[in-house]
């Protein structure tokens, strides 16, 4: 919506293409990242009412990573599969996004509950994914900067932390399930 | 985080009854506060990037004084220029900021005048030149020229300058002078963006000196015929336009002639990314962006991707100059 606005505006900066793919990049990992802050917030705090927003932030970071990657293949490259192949292939930057976009599209198919019963146990071993995902997309991102790592700094100091919480818990519950 | 297996409790770590009691309503405080701050540290950039309304805080063409008697020239006939706005808000200037916007909305204190330029290194005698002397040292001209940036984004940019050869003319370099460094100002009350070590402030350029002495290199010192703004490396700069964008070292304050090959700011930043030549070369890749194509800026949303061209298009004047130098590990 932002960038809609600001496209009527003329207001895109000079590089209008660069603009919209990087800010849409920013949010679909920014969407992720609160999508994996909800249950540290209940192992921490104990309330679970943003549980039920798990799937719908999910699915919402998969229609930006749409919208970032539809950007890139058509806006960017004009869908020359020649020049793509070879920038997805030459640049490790370009790679890591690709391969963790390509792994977000199981997540979103199984998304439903129907998908959920018949998965069951697996449904939940499949959407382990999402934390190999994220730290890709932290890569991604990282590699990106020329310099000034600040930014993707901060986004893998805040993953980090937010799947240190879940491994200290996941510790704790073996120590008390031993005792 | 790190479990330890605790032997004993130390005084300071036992909990204090009171932090205890309301631990819980503890750990929510300090969730919701990481939460928060992490948010509000992440919505920065963005708010920045919306500030970028070109109407509002950029100056528009006719702000600078104009450049008196320049005289045309035939480079770059033909070409569709890059607008002045563009030109002046989409910027790599570090000393300004990493973002591209930020070198116009942080320039505006920066001073171009007074200036001097000090020449020293391999010369006959070190001496120092005013900008105001700089302009009457050769004739004006405006070149038109491509600019390609090693991002990936090119423009088209009617330079005012003068051939750098003049310059080094003037300076008198010795026999020893094999190497001409650049060396720009270095001034954090002046520079904000060098408060952060992004780079090894001074920023730091070079070139052969057959590459200084060729007819293409010029010293800039305006853009659509007005003096240079800050942003765009005012009051002198250096335009090589067969290298990337880099190469072009803003706000000149020093010239050394070395007999040793100098080493830039960005080879010392990432020697296995910049190298010392950093000629626009189409065959050879960077890890992060695609150097076989392009995007023009100011070409529109849809107009897609031009091949780039070996030397960005001045192979015809500058291939001599690299016979039978391996330019895949000369990059």
């Amino acid at each position: 919506m932002r960038l809609f606005y600001l496209g009527l505006q003329d207001n895109l900066s000079a590089n209008p293409i660069e603009f919209i793919e990087r800010s849409t990049g920013y949010w679909t990992l920014l969407i992720l990242l609160v999508t994996l802050s909800l249950t540290p917030v209940r192992l921490l705090a104990g309330i679970a009412w943003q549980i039920q927003l798990r799937r719908m932030l999910g699915l919402m970071m998969f229609f930006y990573a749409c919208l970032h990657i539809s950007i890139y293949l058509w806006l960017d490259y004009s869908f020359v599969w020649a020049d793509i192949t070879k920038d997805i292939s030459k640049h490790p930057r370009i790679l890591v996004g690709f391969a963790a976009f390509v792994l977000t599209i199981p997540l979103a198919i199984t998304s439903n509950n129907a998908m959920m019963k018949l998965l069951r146990q697996r449904w939940k071993q499949l959407h382990q994914l999402v934390y190999f995902i994220a730290i890709l997309g932290i890569i991604h991102f990282w590699w990106l900067v020329k310099k000034d790592i600040r930014e993707p700094l901060l986004f893998a100091l805040i993953l980090a932390v937010l799947l240190g919480i879940r491994i200290y818990f996941k510790i704790l519950a073996k120590q008390r399930r031993v005792k | 985080m790190i479990i330890k297996s605790k032997a004993d409790i130390s005084p300071s770590e036992i909990t204090p009854k009171e932090v205890f009691d309301n631990r819980r309503e503890f750990i929510q405080k300090a969730g919701f506060g990481l939460i928060v701050g992490s948010a509000a540290l992440l919505a920065s950039p963005l708010r920045a990037a919306t500030l970028n309304d070109k109407s509002i805080l950029i100056k528009p063409s006719g702000a600078h004084p104009k450049i008196a008697g320049y005289v045309k020239t035939a480079y770059g006939a033909g070409e569709k220029l890059t607008s002045y706005d563009d030109i002046s808000t989409y910027n790599n200037y570090y000393e300004f900021g990493t973002d591209k916007n930020e070198p116009a909305l942080n320039s505006k204190l920066f001073k171009p005048r007074p200036w001097t330029i000090s020449i020293e290194g391999e010369v006959k005698k070190n001496k120092t030149i005013s900008i105001d002397d700089i302009y009457k040292l050769a004739p004006l001209e405006e070149r038109i020229y491509r600019m390609r940036c090693v991002e990936g984004w090119s423009m088209v940019i009617p330079w005012v300058g003068f051939p750098l050869a003049q310059l080094i003319k003037w300076a008198e370099p010795n026999a020893n002078a094999k190497y001409v460094e650049f060396i720009s100002l270095a001034d954090t009350q002046q520079m904000p963006g060098q408060n952060l070590q992004v780079l090894d402030w001074p920023y730091t350029e070079g070139l052969r000196m057959d590459e200084a002495m060729h007819p293409l290199s010029i010293m800039a010192v305006g853009l659509y015929g007005e003096q240079l703004p800050n942003q765009n490396g005012a009051p002198i700069r250096l335009i090589t336009p067969w290298k990337y964008g880099f190469k072009g070292a803003k706000a000149i304050v020093k010239i050394r002639f070395t007999e040793k090959m100098p080493l830039t700011s960005w080879m010392k930043a990432g020697p296995s990314e910049y190298g010392f030549y950093a000629n626009v070369n189409p065959l050879v890749e960077h890890p992060r962006w695609t150097q076989s194509s392009e995007r023009r800026i100011g070409a529109g949303l849809f107009s897609g991707r031009i091949k780039t061209q070996m030397f960005n298009g001045y192979a015809e004047q500058v291939g001599q100059l690299y016979a039978g130098l391996d330019l895949r590990k000369n990059f």
